[in-house]
Parts: C-alpha cells; structure tokens; sequence
C-alpha cells in the first residue's frame, strides 16, 4: 500500500493512514481468510490431513449430489420467498412512517422498529417455535376461537415456518433502506405530479415507486444475501425438510469434518447469491443513477 | 385522511408482529408450568430462582461479558479510524477498502465463521475466548462504522480549522474539540456493539472451541425441554437489559447529533 501513496497529495496520505487500522484487520481477518475458503474449496479431506492437489471435486459433489443440490434450491427458494414478503410487507411500514409520521417522531418510530432486531435472536426464533407448534399459541387461539377444530400441521417445521421466522427477523432490515430513500423524495416533486395531473395512485407509481427504488433495491440485497446462509432459524424451526445450506456446512465443519467440501457448499452458495445479485441490480440499472 | 388511517393501523399491527415473540417471553418465564403453551399454570418465580442453580450458566456469562466488552471497545475503535477517514478524507481505493471493511454487514455470519475457522486451524491458534472476539470485532465494526459516520458527518469542519490556528496540534485539536462532539457517537456505538457482541451465536459456536457464551449456553439447553422455562427467565433479563442499553444508546445517539448540529433522520442505520 505504501508503494501506491509515494508522491500522492498529503491528505490522501493521511487518509490512508486514517482507515489503515480497520483496513488492516479487514483484510488480515476478512479477505485473506475468505481466499484461503476459496483454496480449501479446491483440496481435499484426507481423513488426517488435507490432500492439497487442485481438483474439482469438491464442486462435482456439491452440484451433482441430490441431497446437496436438494438443501441448495431450498435455501434459494426459502431466501426468494423471504424477501420478496419482507419487503412488501415493509414497503407501506417504511412509507407510513416517512410521509404520515410528524418528523419529531420518526426516529421513535424507527427506534421501536428496530429494537427487535437487536435482542436475542436466539429466543425469539424459539419462540416462534412456540407460537407455531401443535399445541402452539396460534393453534390454540384458532382452536377456541373455533375457526378450526383441529391443530393445524402445516405451521412448523417445515419451509413455512422458516419463512414466517425469517421474514420476521430481517423486517428492519428491509424497512431502514426503504424509509431513507422515501425520505430523500422531494415532497415538491409528488405535488408537481397531481398539479400536472395525475391521480395520487399514478403519481405513487409514477413519481413515488421509481424515485423510492434504490431503498428498494437496498431492502431486496440486505434481506436476500444474508438469509440464505442462517443457521439457527432452519435448526429450531425448520426439522428434517426445512434444513438449510448453513446446516449443510456446519454439518461438513463440525461434525463430518471434510473442510473441503464444506468450504466448496459455501463458496457456492456465495457464488449462487453474487450472481443473482449482480443480475438483479443490473436489471434495476436504470432506476439507481438518480439525479446527482 | 382515510389512508392515513388505513396506514396507521397497518404499521401498528406490524408492530405487534415484531414484538409477539418478545411479548411472550415473560409470559412464559413467569408461568409456573413446565411446558412452554397455553394456558398457563400460575405465577411464579422459581425459574428465576433456578437460574442461579445452573452449572455452567456463571461461566458463560462470565465468558460473553468479558468478549462483549473487549469487542464494544475494539470495534469503536476501529470504527473511529474507519469513521473518520470516511467522512473527512479523500484517499485512494476508498470505495473498495470501505466496502470490505462493511462487506460483514451483508455477508451471512456462517461465511464469516468458517473463514475464520479453517484460518486460524491452519496458523494452529487454539479456539478460545479470544477468538470469538477477533471475530466479533469483525462482525460489529460496520454497525460502530455507520453510528459514528453520522456523528462525524454532522461535525462542522470550521471548528477543527480554528483549534489549528489557535496553534493546537492535530492530535490535541482532535482530543480537544473533536472527540468531545462525537462522544455521544462514541458511546452509541460501544452499547450497539456490546449488545450484538452478546446475543451472536454463530462465530461463538464455530470459534469458542471448548469456551461456552450465552447464546451458545441457550442454543445447548433448547434441546432439554426441562431447561426451557429457566431459558425463558433468562431470555426475559437479557431483553430487559437490551431494551435498557439501547434506549440509553438511541439517548446519546440523538443527543451527539443536536450538539454537532445536525439534524435527526433518524434510526442506528
């Protein structure tokens, strides 16, 4: 690094130095730790030792195997489903609070939104195990309610109830990018568009949607890329059908093991969530330049 | 005003959809049942009381307040450089440095965990509790970064200017005049950062080894349904002290932006 800032002007030096720390212990900790995933996704368990010839079958295995290919399609779905609720759940949440919440009492709002996202995930996810289970507090309210007459089996462990857990834990996550964006729309723009004319549902769609689109775009990453890879939900909630990638790579970690093809299980996904990232961003290009 | 209404009454059942979990939590912990359901059996304190009997449970909080806190102080710290290099210079490779320093905020914690581990088994350092901190400081310094972004984006550079021509050093100007108006900042994020240090249960399971934290303690004794009524009791406690720590945060948070003139857009993020 030191090569690249001889002769630069003193405060890109300075900067350098400023972020160094952090740099420093990202790269030591994050990137360097992150290729050596990459290298190991390309050796091999050797029981004792791990074989270190280049080969792909670590790779052969995660994408050929059923069971594998299996959990990753799931995981990919459960993640599809998950932020696709989540953000349209959040959507009108987000949008309330920024153009119907006096300002002195946005952040309270938010506050309040985000205190759960910060507290014992542990226990909450337990605790939808409660709420979902046979004798669970749904049921149990549905049942004296007498809009069933039956426990309902459908609620828990099962991709359902990873959805429902999911989409719960990841809601802040959605509605903070959102609310900024719509924050940031200017109020005189959506008058503009009923002066000119338009209906306050058109205006919404027209000005409102497209201006609020990188908060969207924000949300859809924020939720999608990390959902993917949790363990806890699929463990407490999920049972045998609703196992994810993470559980599938803890299980090839902790239990079998073969870093190999755990380390190959995770680059793939990682690299299933890049691509599809990468792809949806391109397609909402046009939506993210924005006015400078 | 009827959609207005209409919004109202949607956000609010939104919100009791977040806090149904947590609204259950001291149901549960007080209800003088074994069985985590409906309907419930009375009130009582035993499982508070058992708490104290827990083999296990004392070393386990002891471990995750000795890594919190270690984490809250280091990543505050890491944040501050990364914080104020962000916000005051320009350097090059900002865009990418930044962005991997951030990069743990987006990337599935799992990543993280077994990045770690398969280096740290292959440099032979034993897991222990100091592990799981190198792991948690990565994890919680993009929150610390984007608290203390905002107290130093409010910061007004006028300020630090003049401490310069009243011959003050960068060192003392930044001791003197700067780091009393991020202060609130500063604190925000040691409680964020203390908090998410104490509730991550991923990188402590993969890099504890032997060392048990609180999550991990919890995560072990779901499978004993006996244990889950005490579970709940100390579920209660820990969001209690959560709910406490951040209000406390969100207090100077709000007060760090008023007095380096800024104006609330409100929330951590």
């Amino acid at each position: 690094m030191a090569r690249r800032v001889r002769g630069a002007n003193p405060e890109a030096l300075g900067g350098l130095l400023m972020i160094a720390p952090p740099a420093v212990y990202a790269l030591l900790l994050l990137a360097a730790p992150l290729l050596l995933l990459l290298v190991y996704s390309f050796w091999t368990d050797g029981y004792l030792e791990i074989i270190r010839d280049f080969t792909f079958a670590n790779y052969h295995e995660t994408w050929t195997n059923p069971l594998y290919r299996g959990v990753m399609m799931r995981s990919l779905m459960v993640s599809l489903l998950v932020t696709v609720s989540t953000v349209l759940l959040a959507f009108p949440v987000a949008y309330f609070v920024s153009f119907h919440v006096a300002p002195n009492r946005k952040s309270t709002w938010l506050f309040l939104i985000t205190i759960p996202f910060w507290t014992s995930y542990l226990i909450r996810v337990f605790l939808w195990k409660v709420i979902l289970g046979y004798n669970g507090v749904l049921n149990a309210g549905l049942l004296k309610t007498g809009i069933i007459s039956e426990p309902l089996t459908f609620l828990l462990y099962n991709t359902n109830s990873v959805v429902i857990t999911l989409a719960h834990a990841y809601a802040p996550f959605a509605i903070l990018p959102i609310f900024v964006a719509l924050e940031r729309i200017d109020r005189s723009l959506l008058e503009a568009g009923q002066d000119l004319g338009e209906s306050k549902l058109m205006t919404f769609f027209r000005v409102t949607l497209p201006l609020a689109m990188p908060g969207l775009v924000g949300a859809v990453l924020i939720v999608f890329i990390p959902t993917i890879g949790d363990y806890v939900t699929p463990q407490l909630v999920g049972g045998p059908e609703g196992r994810m990638v993470a559980n599938l790579i803890q299980l090839q970690y902790l239990r079998l093991d073969n870093y190999p093809l755990g380390s190959a299980i995770a680059i793939s996904a990682m690299g299933i969530v890049a691509l599809l990232s990468a792809v949806f961003l391109f397609m909402t290009r046009k939506y993210l330049r924005g006015p400078k | 005003m009827k959609g207005v209404a209409i919004f109202r009454a949607y956000a609010l059942a939104y919100l009791l959809f977040l806090y149904a979990p947590i609204v259950l939590l001291p149901i549960f912990a007080f209800n003088n049942g074994t069985v985590i359901a409906f309907p419930l059996q009375g009130f009582t304190l035993r499982w508070f009381a058992q708490m104290w009997t827990e083999p296990g449970l004392g070393q386990a909080v002891r471990n995750s307040l000795i890594i919190a806190v270690s984490t809250a102080v280091l990543a505050t710290m890491l944040g501050v450089f990364a914080a104020r290099a962000s916000t005051r210079y320009a350097f090059p490779a900002k865009g990418p440095l930044m962005g991997l320093i951030m990069l743990p905020l987006v990337l599935p914690e799992i990543i993280v965990a077994v990045s770690l581990l398969v280096v740290l088994l292959g440099i032979g350092v034993p897991l222990s509790i100091l592990t799981i901190i190198l792991g948690h400081v990565l994890m919680t310094t993009p929150f610390a970064i984007a608290i203390l972004s905002s107290s130093f984006q409010s910061l007004d550079r006028s300020l630090e200017e003049a401490a310069y021509d009243l011959g003050e050093t960068r060192l003392s100007a930044f001791r003197l005049v700067i780091l009393p108006l991020v202060m609130p900042g500063i604190i925000s994020s040691l409680l964020i950062s203390f908090t998410l240090s104490l509730d991550e249960f991923i990188i402590a399971f993969f890099l504890g080894g032997t060392q048990v934290t609180l999550p991990v303690y919890i995560f072990a004794q779901f499978r004993f349904p006996a244990s889950v009524p005490v579970i709940m009791a100390l579920g209660t406690i820990l969001v209690a002290l959560s709910v406490l720590l951040l209000t406390i945060a969100e207090y100077f948070r709000r007060r760090g932006i008023t007095r380096s003139g800024g104006t609330d857009t409100g929330g951590f993020l």
